[in-house]
């Protein structure tokens, strides 16, 4: 059994040599660390953590334990000099004193076994946790709880008087290390403050799970206030989680014990985290680190605690450096040739109007922008895109055409803002969406109804009755208009069909679909000819938060409380992929302008961008401290900006995967962000009443992101992210829940009122 | 720290969970009801977590019972019903058992069902867009204020509406003038709307001051012609005010003296402006509005100027009104009708003057109804969209029918109509759309017909007499006699001001038949309407737009003069644009011009 354990223990450290060379190191330096008593054999240093303070009845019960576990294995001399250091009469029991089979002082290999034996026993007197049981099993644990099963008998035979002792052993041990950490040169402490919050809940969750009821109450009480405030939101769960029965249905605390809590720690910091905790033989720390956590080791200098801030947060801890390695195709794809004589013709016409000279090279540029091919950019047919409809090619020429009009923004020339309200919005306001071309507005709400409406004069209008449609004369030129029925034009429509809340809705590029997503587990896909349902999507069984087109169409992403996001294309049923991998609820979900990735935003407080291609995840972004409720990329693709509740507007540098600016001013949950359409501009809009624009051409003109930080994915985010704020507008006392920037570059905003 | 730990949650003690248990008829120990209460406080946490996501995500800031009802739903757990209402529920104490309860009274679902009372706070749902930042600077308004739809009025709106009114309602024509010309164009007093509305809901108290009605009435006018203004259900309110002028036996209509018949007129034609311009901002309206004029319609009770009222506001909505609701209640009406026109006693004479009004009323509605009708046949593809569903009556019977309750003073219309038409009424462009052209004669007589009258009455000499006959009063009343109708027409309707309807009916006609067809048709066949030439359809924004400036002329007239001509064309453009299909393919000019020529040969 011991070679087993210590198998495991090796195993997990994966370093055996270096293993033995530290033991015999640690035995002396253990006695200096912090001025405890010395242990007086190298070889029984296990219990003197435990040792320490025999004051506590808790610990003298443990010492018994040891005691009685030492005469049963018959090492007397063990025994004789552990009842000497602790000072604890002789027990009338106890006497079997047989041979010790090797009290080895010296790095041999018996000695390192009795030293194992000690140190193991710590662990299990610490519990017959599940957690610590599993070291015995071989290395990935099938299930904490299988495990359990399987105990050595050295553990039964120790449960029935260490269980007292152990949790109090908690807390020696998380204020022990504490007390290292905090002593520790400041250049490491700030990393190795990092192990702090994952330890923290795994120790907790170990002693509610072993019925430590008020242990773990004690514990949390006495360490939770140092955890990091960001944490606040998980440590209030698992504040009210206290019995081992609780821990089955909770599926965030599922994920934090089935996941790696990931860390980032220079090799240096590393080194001393582990010597401290091999020295002071303190296994109980070490196996959680093992077991739980994941640490990144990386050469260099270690990160100053903003750097760590800046990244850190999310449910699950940092990105692994590995995962964001993966090339992304950011560019854009290559816009299709449009006939030039139609666009030409109209050119002249302006240009008989005047300036005839200005316009021509403003186009020109827009003409060489789309004939380059990207060097970043994916192949054109890396995923299978929708033919261009002769209604598409006049909507590209028309967009065009309003690019030549539309107004260059930046720090001097703002643009203007439009705010639709949503009034008399009873029902509850909770989606909104506008058409590319800002024609449409449609409103999702938490009656289960979508509501459109028509910006412009036109009104909105229904296709007629296929028994009307055979009256019409379909080889005439407006048979388009003909077949709209007159009768029905009206300001607005309702659709009718969901039969829950809608969370998120999104116009289709060419206008002619809505898609939405409800509580009710379905995405719809409604004809904006006819104003009916076409589709219902099903598949996600649970709430859905959020769904969006793709900037070509035909393919739309939907993401909800099932943690997976799921790709469809409107003429299947089925999905065609499913991104699962995000520890919580998906957010929101966004395509990049290229079509060729998702990125998705989740409730563990991480983006991820997944390839549509392959269904990789190919970025973790880390960093917000709260649920991300808004993504936006930015025109060329290249960045990305994302919102959260905790009021906080990052920006994304796909390429390198890194965080390269952090802007602060929001107040509440930032719902919407939006580009203007070159870029410049980043408009966000919060429950705090305000749209801000934030200058997003300086933010991403002075980034040089040099080797190293693309190599070490270690950021440097400006200070003066208050220098990028170009404004901030407060609205009538209305939320903000969606922009957008019109082809010509005026800003729209949307909310309902509600006094 | 248990003290800490409680403070921070909700807890459930073991009491509650025992009595609860009680009252389900189940004896618990003191350590499964601890147990149990533990469970229970950590769902209702668990549940609280989950329900928070809804409201994240419905983009709320508070959490509602609703919220939590989801989050159990999802969980698997009944929804607890009854805590939805928005007051808050009194939480009450038994002094005696230490208890807190919520209260729970009996709702009766019978009264509550029969309740009158409207719940408020159920408008419509809108969007409405303003212009918050230019160039992200210049604040156009404060910032942080609320919407103008629920703003509380400022000292400058509220010095306006008292200013407005005043001039609106005072002695001074001019003001009024202005302060309507203001109200129109104004942009910034939508805040005002409910105020003005409510204004105008005073008709009901001023029915006996035909002045004062008229001014609301030309307020109506105003506000609705506001681009600015966004009337949403206030559509309905200002519908009820205008129908009131139209159908209610008003206090003044007593006097005989009193005109009170163009104030009907005049609100018709508002009711008809309303409908076409704002009648989609509430669904129905146009069947609560003809219900409401058919039931005047029956009720026999109703004075005649009621009827009156009813008549020419079918008329005012469109031919199709008067085929659905008039038409068809002829029969019963005409017996009515007939019984007052043969009475000669003198005490009767009053009544019987009323009676002819309405007889005239009818009679123009009803010419309209046949020439739109035939109309709309002979251009199956444009006319009849919509009454495709509905039209069952097929024309000859309904000519049959109509001929035999007016005789020869319905043939005569068609009969004379090209004629008329052809000489007086081709050059105005007024009448662009003829759903709308029943008042304007009016105006154009008066304003703008002198040069084509001197035209077409050189060009022919037989309609040159008829024309001039009707182009001016006197004329036309020496056109009218020529039918046993006109002369107790012309007997009754006294004064000046009794004639201008008449006046107007005339006219009406004239202008059907300009398109020539009006007559044609009942005498041989319908002919399909001619191809229209696409250079054609360009005519008809340029004619609306020339409407526009009749219109503008009108308004400077009426507002002098006050036995005020509505002028046709104050329809909005839009109006026009929303009928474009239809009347680019009439191809109007092309067929005056034809017709005029034609008619230079009819033997008359």
């Amino acid at each position: 059994q011991f070679i087993l354990k210590m198998a495991a223990v090796q195993s997990g450290q994966s370093e055996t040599e270096e293993e033995k060379e530290i033991q015999p190191e640690t035995s002396n330096d253990g006695s200096r660390t912090d001025g405890r008593p010395p242990a007086g054999s190298p070889g029984v240093p296990a219990p003197s953590p435990g040792a320490v303070k025999p004051s506590a009845p808790g610990e003298e019960e443990t010492l018994r334990a040891v005691l009685r576990f030492l005469q049963k294995n018959n090492l007397s001399e063990s025994v004789e000099i552990l009842r000497r250091e602790a000072g604890l009469p002789d027990e009338p029991e106890d006497q079997t004193g047989s041979e010790s089979s090797g009290t080895g002082s010296g790095g041999q290999e018996a000695g390192g076994g009795v030293g194992d034996a000690g140190s193991l026993l710590s662990r299990v007197s610490a519990a017959p946790t599940p957690a610590a049981a599993t070291v015995a099993a071989p290395p990935p644990p099938p299930s904490k709880v299988g495990a359990g099963d399987d105990r050595p008998d050295v553990n039964v035979v120790l449960s029935a008087y260490s269980q007292q002792g152990d949790p109090v052993l908690y807390d020696v041990y998380y204020s022990g290390l504490k007390k290292f950490i905090e002593s520790v040169l400041d250049c490491h402490r700030a990393e190795l403050s990092q192990v702090f919050y994952p330890l923290f809940v795994h120790m907790y969750l170990e002693l509610v799970y072993n019925n430590h009821e008020a242990e773990s109450k004690a514990f949390f009480e006495k360490f939770s206030g140092d955890q990091e405030c960001y944490y606040a939101d998980d440590l209030r769960i698992l504040s009210s989680l206290s019995k081992k029965e609780h821990m089955r249905g909770n599926e965030t605390l599922l994920d934090f014990r089935t996941s790696k809590f990931v860390l980032r720690i220079s090799r240096d910091s590393y080194q001393l985290l582990k010597r401290h905790l091999q020295e002071r033989q303190n296994n109980q720390i070490w196996t959680i680190i093992q077991e739980h956590l994941y640490i990144d080791i990386f050469d260099g200098m270690p990160r100053s605690k903003s750097q760590i801030d800046a990244m850190s947060g999310s449910l699950a801890g940092e990105a692994k450096r590995d995962s964001n390695k993966a090339k992304v195709f950011y560019g854009l794809l290559k816009e299709p040739e449009i006939e030039v004589p139609l666009d030409d013709e109209d050119e002249e016409v302006e240009n008989e109007e005047g300036k005839p000279k200005k316009k021509k090279p403003k186009k020109d540029s827009l003409g060489n922008k789309s004939k380059k091919q990207d060097p970043n950019a994916p192949q054109q047919n890396r995923i299978p895109l929708p033919e261009l409809k002769d209604s598409d090619k006049l909507d590209k020429i028309m967009n065009l055409k309003e690019a030549t009009k539309r107004v260059r923004l930046g720090r001097d020339t703002l643009p203007s803002i439009c705010f639709y309200s949503f009034l008399n919005a009873y029902q509850g306001l909770t989606a909104v969406d506008f058409t590319d071309d800002s024609s449409l507005i449609a409103g999702g709400y938490a009656d289960s109804t979508v509501r459109v409406w028509s910006v412009t004069p036109k009104k909105l209008r229904r296709v007629k009755s296929a028994a009307d449609l055979s009256l019409i004369d379909k080889e005439s030129d407006d048979v388009l208009e003909r077949i709209m029925d007159e009768k029905t034009a009206s300001e607005s429509k309702i659709l009718h069909g969901h039969s829950g809340p809608v969370y998120g809705i999104s116009f289709s590029p060419d206008r002619n679909y809505l898609l939405s997503c409800s509580e009710d587990g379905t995405v719809r896909l409604w004809s904006l000819q006819t104003f009916t349902c076409l589709v219902g999507y099903k598949g996600h069984n649970y709430p859905v938060w959020d769904t969006q087109f793709s900037p070509y169409g035909y393919y739309f992403i939907s993401g909800g409380h099932d943690r997976v996001a799921r790709l469809w294309a409107t003429d299947h049923y089925q999905p065609l992929r499913m991104f699962a991998g995000h520890l919580a609820d998906i957010t929101c979900t966004r395509f990049h302008p290229n079509s060729n990735y998702v990125a998705t935003g989740s409730s563990d407080r991480t983006i991820r961008l997944w390839d549509v291609l392959t269904g990789n995840c190919v970025r973790i972004l880390t960093g917000h401290k709260g649920p991300i409720h808004a993504i936006a990329f930015s025109p060329n693709g290249k960045f990305m900006a994302s919102g959260a509740t905790d009021g906080r507007v990052l920006l994304w540098d796909i390429g390198h995967g890194i965080m390269i600016g952090d802007l602060k001013g929001h107040t509440d949950a930032i719902y919407t962000l939006k580009f203007s359409r070159d870029g410049e501009i980043l408009a966000s809009g919060s429950m705090d009443n305000t749209v801000r624009l934030w200058d997003a051409f300086k933010a991403f003109d002075e980034l040089e992101t040099d080797d190293f930080t693309a190599t070490t994915g270690h950021i440097h985010l400006p200070e003066n992210s208050q220098e990028l704020l170009l404004g901030t507008y407060l609205t009538k006392a209305t939320p903000v829940i969606h922009l957008h920037f019109t082809r010509r570059n005026l800003l729209l905003a949307a909310g309902a009122y509600n006094p | 720290m248990a003290d800490r730990e409680e403070r921070r949650f909700a807890e459930v003690p073991r009491e509650s969970v025992k009595l609860v248990a009680e009252s389900a008829g189940v004896e618990l120990s003191d350590d499964v009801a601890a147990l149990l209460a533990e469970d229970v406080c950590y769902r209702l946490r668990e549940a609280t977590q989950s329900s928070s996501q809804f409201m994240r995500h419905a983009k709320r800031r508070k959490l509602t019972v609703e919220d939590f009802n989801r989050a159990l739903r999802w969980s698997n757990v009944e929804a607890i019903c009854g805590y939805g209402a928005q007051d808050v529920l009194p939480f009450r104490s038994i002094k005696e058992g230490e208890l807190f309860f919520v209260e729970d009274r009996d709702i009766n679902l019978v009264e509550l069902a029969l309740a009158t009372n409207i719940p408020k706070g159920c408008a419509e749902t809108m969007v409405r867009v303003n212009v918050s930042y230019l160039d992200g600077k210049g604040n156009l308004e404060p910032q942080g204020t609320v919407p103008s739809a629920v703003q509380t009025l400022s000292d400058d709106l509220l010095k306006y509406y008292q200013q407005i009114t005043r001039a609106i309602l005072g002695e001074d024509p001019h003001l009024m003038k202005v302060a309507l010309l203001d109200l129109q164009s104004n942009s910034k007093m939508a805040a005002l709307l409910p105020y003005f509305v409510y204004v105008i809901s005073g008709v009901k108290s001023v029915s006996h001051d035909l002045e004062q009605l008229n001014r609301l009435l030309h307020m109506v006018k105003s506000l609705i012609q506001n681009p600015y203004l966004y009337l949403g259900s206030y559509v309905r309110s200002l519908v009820s005010s205008v129908m009131y002028c139209i159908l209610e036996p008003l206090a003044a209509s007593i006097n005989p003296l009193n005109d009170h018949w163009t104030l009907r007129d005049y609100a018709a034609l508002l009711l008809s402006h309303i409908f076409w311009s704002h009648g989609d901002l509430v669904s129905g309206l146009y069947h609560q509005i003809l219900l409401s004029l058919q039931k005047v319609l029956s009720d026999p009770v109703r004075p005649l100027c009621s009827h009156y009222g009813a008549v020419v506001g079918l008329h005012a909505l469109g031919w199709k009104a008067v085929e659905r609701v008039l038409y068809p209640h002829l029969p019963a009406y005409w017996a009515n009708l007939q019984a007052v026109l043969d009475d000669y006693s003198v005490s009767n004479a009053q009544v019987k003057a009323d009676g002819h009004k309405v007889y005239g009323a009818i009679l123009v509605a009803v010419e309209r109804l046949l020439k739109m009708k035939a109309l709309s046949l002979s251009q199956p593809a444009e006319g009849p969209r919509g009454s495709g569903a509905w039209s069952p009556v097929p024309l000859p019977a309904m000519y049959g029918e109509l001929y035999s309750f007016f005789g020869d003073s319905l043939a005569v219309r068609f009969s004379t109509g090209p004629g008329l038409g052809m000489a007086a009424k081709d050059p105005p462009p007024g009448p662009a759309h003829p759903d709308t052209a029943r008042k304007m004669p009016q105006l154009t007589a008066n304003l703008s017909l002198s040069p084509p009258l001197a035209r077409s009455s050189s060009s022919s000499s037989s309609s040159a007499q008829r024309s001039r006959a009707s182009s001016s009063r006197p004329g036309q009343r020496a056109a009218g006699p020529s039918r046993d109708v006109f002369p107790k027409a012309r007997f009754t309707a006294p004064p000046a001001g009794g004639a201008a309807p008449t006046f107007a009916f005339l006219i009406g006609g004239r202008q059907m038949g300009r398109r020539c067809q009006g007559r044609r048709p009942f005498l041989t066949a319908f002919a399909p309407a001619a191809p229209a030439p696409p250079s054609l359809t360009a005519s008809v924004p340029a004619s609306s737009s020339s409407a526009l400036s009749a219109a503008a002329l009108a308004a400077a007239a009426t507002a002098v003069a006050p036995p005020p001509a509505p002028p046709l064309p104050s329809l909005p453009p839009r109006t026009y644009a929303h009928k474009l299909p239809v009347i680019g393919r009439v191809s109007k000019p092309v067929r005056r011009w034809a017709c005029s020529h034609y008619s230079l040969h009819l033997p008359l």
